[in-house]
């Protein structure tokens, strides 16, 4: 059971050239793999292809297969794939529903679409405030949140669909520090405890350092280099595809380039 | 009389102050009403005094005052529903009573999206006012200044809309079958039966009016 691309090529409709191409990827339950690349790259084309919003509800068109716990996504409606595999968008503020009074309706909006008991709806409702620490601000209007507030309460609203797959498009970019360390610690949790694969596409490759298993380097809508975090992470080539190294890495790679020896340890 | 019943309710309902704004939105069009059956009613020859070219009649003042009187009990009605109705309740009861999803969603999406747009017209006006767009003095600088926010306005309404779509998808919008209902409201024996009054006499109006039976009434 895995979350799969393989082949994957897609472009959109009235595009003269393909987004994606050549794509092959796969996300297995309790691993956690991240996707960095410039923008422009294909990130979020990426993670619209891996959900199965495009080609069915974008449109264009798509060749080779994606396939999630063995549903093709081509032939599989939404909805039920829904079910499988969340996805947050880039920006969170248009995937509040716009309809729900409070943020503890907003959430339960997607438990409530798959026609649970009451009781179960209730359950993950609270499950993924808490999660992700919004208690406070269950009876604020979903509107009126700043940017970090709403990407929180857009991701706790995926986890309420209980998916066993989540696909990030840059889940922290409108969150300061303590928003994005919280935002980590829960999908490290997610995966560790509940077994859930993570595809998380992100610009800030020290959270990625930290939380992902493997990592993956999109440019120009293909996969250029993957392996493990540490490996992909260091790599020198990432400057040229447009990605900034951690910290950490950044600084090594100056004591290097200064003539100076490194004695720290990766990461 | 409904506007006598309706105005009771009002008070009754401790909404009067909130209900003003709305009379006050209502007054243009009551003016407007006033003022041209009372000048303009055709084939009236009741003159009760004259204006310069236009003479008001006794018949156009009374068709006036019907006429604004009907508009004022139904723009009280709206209000008074408006103003002591939550829109999530009645879209939530209306969903347990067994309207669609879709249907609920709409009605509930375009009530919040009126404040929701005048909120994004706010932030607008004050970006375009940050870069040296004059929105306030004169007649002519105000039309001038509606343009560069209307067009971001529209635009930035119309490209969300793909988004939320997907997002809708992405949340199992369209899977089958009924919503899961979370909240039962209190329906009581006397709330029903006044209910289903109502419906009856509107049935009972609605009949008697389009077969005469209203008119031939002393």
């Amino acid at each position: 059971m895995t979350l799969t691309m393989a082949a994957v090529s897609y472009r959109y409709a009235g595009a003269q050239v393909n987004a994606l191409r050549n794509i092959n990827l796969s996300v297995e339950p309790g691993r956690v793999v991240g996707l960095v690349g410039a923008n422009g790259s294909g990130k979020s084309t990426l993670c619209l292809c891996a959900v199965g919003l495009a080609p069915n509800a974008v449109g264009g068109v798509m060749e080779g297969s994606v396939r999630i716990d063995g549903l093709e996504t081509s032939k599989t409606p939404i909805y039920q794939l829904a079910q499988h595999a969340g996805i947050l968008f880039q920006e969170a503020q248009t995937q509040i529903t716009s309809g729900a009074p409070t943020v503890w309706e907003e959430i339960c909006f997607g438990p409530r679409n798959l026609s649970l008991p009451a009781d179960e709806v209730i359950e993950r409702t609270w499950t993924a405030i808490e999660s992700l620490r919004l208690t406070d601000i269950v009876g604020r209007d979903p509107a009126r949140l700043s940017g970090g507030q709403a990407q929180l309460v857009a991701l706790a609203a995926v986890l309420a669909l209980g998916p066993r797959y989540l696909v990030l498009d840059e889940p922290t970019s409108q969150l300061d520090p303590l928003g994005t360390r919280l935002v980590g610690e829960t999908l490290a949790r997610a995966a560790r405890e509940t077994g859930v694969g993570v595809l998380i596409a992100e610009h800030k490759t020290d959270l990625l350092a930290r939380l992902c298993d493997e990592v993956a380097v999109i440019n120009g809508g293909t996969i250029v280099t993957r392996g493990t975090a540490a490996d992909v992470l260091s790599d020198p080539s990432l400057h040229q595809w447009g990605v900034a190294p951690p910290a950490d890495v950044a600084l090594r790679q100056a004591v290097v380039a200064a003539g100076l020896t490194w004695r720290g340890e990766w990461p | 009389m409904v506007l006598v019943v309706m105005l009771g309710l009002v008070a009754w309902a401790g909404v009067f102050r909130r209900y003003l704004p709305y009379l006050i939105a209502t007054s243009a069009l009551l003016v407007s009403i006033l003022l041209i059956n009372t000048f303009l009613y055709p084939g009236a020859t009741d003159r009760i005094f004259v204006l310069g070219p236009l003479a008001a009649t006794g018949t156009g003042l009374v068709a006036a005052l019907q006429a604004a009187l009907r508009v004022l009990a139904f723009a009280t009605s709206v209000a008074l529903f408006a103003l002591t109705t939550r829109t999530d309740e009645l879209v939530d009861d209306l969903e347990r009573r067994g309207l669609g999803r879709r249907p609920a969603f709409i009605l509930t999406t375009a009530i919040g999206t009126v404040p929701r747009l005048a909120e994004r017209a706010r932030e607008i006006v004050e970006a375009q006012r940050s870069r040296g767009l004059n929105t306030e003095g004169g007649f002519r600088a105000r039309v001038r200044g509606v343009l560069p926010v209307a067009a971001p306005l529209v635009l930035s309404a119309l490209t969300e809309v793909e988004h939320r779509a997907m997002a809708l998808e992405a949340r199992a919008f369209t899977a089958p079958g009924r919503r899961t209902i979370l909240r039962a409201y209190p329906d009581s024996r006397a709330q029903r039966v006044l209910r289903w009054g109502l419906v009856l006499l509107t049935i009972v109006l609605l009949v008697s009016a389009f077969s005469g039976a209203l008119s031939s009434l002393p």
